[in-house]
């Protein structure tokens, strides 16, 4: 059986024109999949998780009611993950976290969370990818390598798409790199500007400056000479539609919200040359819609905590990595992530010394440690959902194998049900 | 927890000091949906790529093993030659052995240093 217009559930780019052809309850071949979504899809029966406690193979049912006398007599519990979870599941798990009056936090924390803060302090000039595939004369990855991270982006949406006013596709833009490494995108760039380690912030001030016709006494920043910064603001002024986009270079470098804050000040005021725009390219397929859901809930977008009974926000006090390291939650619930392979080693390591639970498809790192294992189905694959794209844009993906077991959605669900029964 | 010894005294050359630079490859984002235990994910997030120039100058070779410490702990690693990355700057694809060099600071953001790390290394 084939299946077409699916969306594959891995990056933010959130690629909806794949077809799946399914036999028997298995996905046997893809089609327009990059390599990793390629991965994703055949691989999605490997290493399947089942019902545990304490290692030893339960019920579903038993599983899930560990996992609520757990929660429930915590003081403390951190909810994180969420970003690989559907807008509906996202739902569940802050209601959880403001009944068990703990924190919750995506895995926003940890890529774009600095991004955030670069909004709540300037604001973002954005718009769609549509509007960069049909309009862009000029595209700017700085401090990202979409030909690695998000194969599809260039093809689909920036570099290379072939669009309205851009049907020749990649020979209608300039297309620039700005990194600390000439990656694989850098090699096919026009312009490629290597910025040395941490200079980020000081390259993307010399630009404002630039920008706004002030002149620079040296002849070099961070490792680029100004005249190509004043050759880059010069092509920046002079696009007829700009866009900036950017990856973990700025949010894991020194300066980390402060580079965001500056690129996207530089956006805002070239705006009072030419249309130019800025967008985050985000990592998990739904870890926009982790930040859309938190903040129409509760008002902020990560690193939420529920102790007095309202949302405070905190990030750097209320975020997974900072409560961890500093041993501050006692009980965790993980959904769909797999913070032991990805955290610094110190704040990984107290969730072994703590009760987590982990809701996850598949076998992981943090289910090698977790104290109550509970399988779920993927979405994108087992169970239907609503994911947003990195554009905010919301999609619908769809089910297309039968599940082994429920949703996160409807495990979120039962626990909430367990969590309200208790006294 | 955090390994802040003083290098060994029997080292045979002195380590040299290098920024690494942690991300995303293409292998690792491949491999990670294979299992984080099977042997493609393994070798990728145990590799460290070095320019061609430091290589020679630290009479290092690919596929060799190297010692890497940051002040959160040590790794070995395997060496892989790199021609995108300027000479002084290491880069690792993200996992387990990633995280052994990064600190947990988060300077009050939510968000651990995950580039631009500054770390030492030696045969």
């Amino acid at each position: 059986m084939e299946v077409k217009d699916v969306i594959c559930p891995f990056c933010g780019c959130l690629c909806d024109d794949l077809k799946l052809t399914v036999e028997e309850e298995r996905i046997i071949k893809t089609g327009k999949a990059c390599s990793i979504g390629n991965s994703l899809f055949l691989n999605h029966n490997t290493d399947l998780a089942s019902p545990g406690v304490n290692g030893s193979p339960v019920s579903l049912e038993k599983a899930i009611d560990q996992a609520v006398t757990i929660l429930t007599g915590a003081q403390h519990p951190l909810i994180y993950g969420l970003s690989s979870a559907s807008c509906e599941a996202q739902r569940k798990a802050i209601e959880l976290a403001e009944i068990l009056g703990g924190s919750i936090d995506s895995t926003s924390s940890v890529c774009h969370g600095p991004t955030v803060l670069g909004y709540q302090a300037v604001g973002e000039v954005t718009c769609t990818l549509g509007e960069i595939k049909n309009l862009s004369d000029l595209v700017i990855y700085w401090g990202c390598n979409p030909a690695e991270s998000h194969q599809r982006h260039q093809a689909r949406y920036s570099a290379s798409a072939r669009g309205l006013f851009t049907a020749q596709g990649r020979k209608d833009r300039t297309v620039v790199v700005v990194d600390v490494r000439r990656t694989r995108t850098a090699r096919t760039a026009d312009i490629f500007l290597q910025v040395r380690p941490n200079g980020d912030l000081e390259c993307l001030q010399a630009l404002r400056a630039i920008v706004k016709e002030e002149k620079l006494e040296v002849e070099e920043i961070a490792g680029v000479p100004v005249k190509a910064l004043a050759s880059l603001a010069e092509r920046m002024k002079k696009a007829k539609f700009g866009a900036l986009l950017f990856g973990m270079g700025l949010t894991m470098t020194s300066g980390r919200h402060l580079n965001v804050g500056a690129a996207l000040s530089l956006v805002s005021e070239l705006n009072d040359f030419t249309k130019f725009i800025i967008m985050p390219m985000r990592g998990h397929f739904n870890v926009t819609g982790a930040d859309a859901v938190l903040t129409w809930i509760t008002g902020y977008p990560f690193a939420v905590n529920f102790s007095r009974g309202y949302p405070q926000y905190g990030p750097g006090e209320f975020s997974a990595v900072d409560l961890l390291a500093r041993r501050e939650v006692d009980a965790a619930l993980v959904i769909a992530s797999d913070p032991v392979a990805h955290f610094p080693r110190q704040a990984a390591r107290f969730l072994e010394e703590i009760p987590t639970i982990v809701m996850d498809p598949k076998y992981s790192k943090t289910t090698e440690i977790a104290r109550v294992t509970i399988p779920t189905a993927q979405v994108g694959i087992g169970a239907e959902g609503t994911a947003y794209r990195m554009d905010g844009v919301p999609l619908r993906l769809k089910k297309v194998l039968k599940p082994l077991y429920p949703s996160d959605e409807e495990v979120l669900g039962r626990i909430i049900e367990g969590a309200r029964r208790k006294p | 927890m955090k390994d802040k010894q003083p290098l060994a005294a029997e080292t045979v050359k002195p380590p040299q000091k290098f920024t690494l630079i942690s991300g995303r490859t293409t292998k690792q984002g491949r491999a990670l949906h294979r299992g984080k235990d099977s042997p493609e994910y393994l070798a990728e997030v145990s590799t460290l790529e070095m320019n061609g120039e430091d290589l020679e100058e630290m009479e290092l070779g690919e596929g060799e093993e190297v010692h890497v410490r940051s002040p959160e702990g040590q790794v070995i690693l395997y060496l892989r030659k790199s021609d995108e990355l300027p000479r002084g700057v290491l880069f690792m694809p993200y996992g387990l052995p990633a995280n052994i060099l990064i600190s947990a600071d988060t300077r009050g953001t939510g968000m651990p240093s995950s580039k631009g790390i500054e770390v030492e290394i030696w045969k």
